[in-house]
């Protein structure tokens, strides 16, 4: 059994009003620092299969399909061992 | 056949589908069903729309996991027959998951749902779900979307454009285009778009909100009786 861990976020030409309002509140808490804010969404899945070659290929199979598009979205992911 | 056949799909979370379907068979008088997500057969409707609502509950995004239900197998494939498709609010989002209309609608710029009635500047009426419009007509039909806002690359926003399937903009009442009147950030003020072939149309307006006298307008019949006079045509043509 493995264990797929998949961020996906918005692509960077894409505008993100959601992070920039979050971004906003930040900065009205005094945190200055924080220069910019892109929101995203992080999935877990656990994937049966006998080889982490087998399992990355599953994960990415799955962006590709179904949990990232393509046209707005992109996706990073990292395969372990449970 | 003079008189289409309409399907309208039902999704778990579709909740204009009701709204499609009196507006189709109550005060047009049309042929109508509905087709359930699960059913593998469009009972033989020469037109399908897909309606508004949330189906799946938006999960993961707008119009995702709809894509891969049982009846939209056979939506698609009958789209890439030539089949006509209408997808209405959620339907376009669909319709933009399943590839079969291009770009994609992200969050409101405004990060607001936004309900309201607008202004749509009818861009081309040559086409068989703008016949019964003028081009330059400003049509009143409302919104009701979160997740509204059309994007698509600079290239296929180009080809949209010079391939006229750019169908309706959001506009000021005397039909002039302006950032004011865009109510979600949508690129080119754009609030409709058919496909390059003409038989898939996806819009976020909802003009089966705006086909009931009894509602104060009656602007969205307008596209429905288009579609309905193009089958007439159609077949006047073949006849000839």
């Amino acid at each position: 059994m493995y264990l797929a861990k998949i961020i996906v976020t918005l692509r960077k030409s894409i505008l993100d009003p959601q992070g920039k309002a979050v971004h906003h509140a930040l900065d009205s808490l005094g945190m200055n620092a924080v220069s910019e804010v892109r929101m995203g969404k992080y999935v877990e899945m656990k994937v049966n299969s006998s080889s982490k070659e087998e399992a990355e290929s599953v994960t990415e199979n799955a962006c590709r399909k179904l949990l990232a598009n393509p046209v707005m979205e992109d996706f990073l992911y990292s395969v372990e061992k449970l | 056949m003079t008189k289409p056949k309409f399907g309208v799909v039902v999704f778990p979370g579709s909740n204009c589908d009701h709204d499609a379907y009196y507006v189709l068979k109550h005060i047009l008088h049309q042929d109508t069903e509905f087709l359930w997500h699960k059913d593998s057969s469009l009972q033989g409707s020469d037109v399908v729309i897909l309606p508004g609502g949330f189906s799946y509950g938006d999960y993961l995004r707008c119009g995702a996991i709809a894509q891969f239900s049982p009846v939209m197998k056979e939506v698609v494939s009958f789209a890439q027959q030539g089949g006509i498709v209408i997808g209405i609010c959620n339907g376009f989002q669909i319709l933009c998951e399943a590839g079969l209309l291009q770009g994609v609608l992200l969050r409101n710029e405004g990060l607001k749902f936004v309900c309201k009635v607008v202004n749509l500047l009818v861009e081309n009426a040559d086409t068989r779900f703008t016949s019964q419009c003028q081009s330059g007509e400003v049509l009143r039909i409302p919104i009701a979307h979160g997740e509204g806002n059309y994007f698509a690359d600079d290239e296929t926003l180009q080809r949209l454009e010079d391939n006229k399937q750019i169908l309706f903009r959001y506009c000021e009442r005397g039909g002039t285009i302006t950032k004011a009147s865009n109510p979600n950030g949508s690129c080119n003020n754009i609030a409709g778009i058919i496909n390059e072939a003409g038989n898939i149309m996806g819009l976020m307006p909802h003009p089966e909100r705006a086909a009931d006298t009894v509602l104060g307008y009656t602007d969205g019949q307008k596209i429905f009786s288009s579609l309905i006079e193009s089958f007439v045509v159609h077949e006047q043509l073949a006849d000839s």
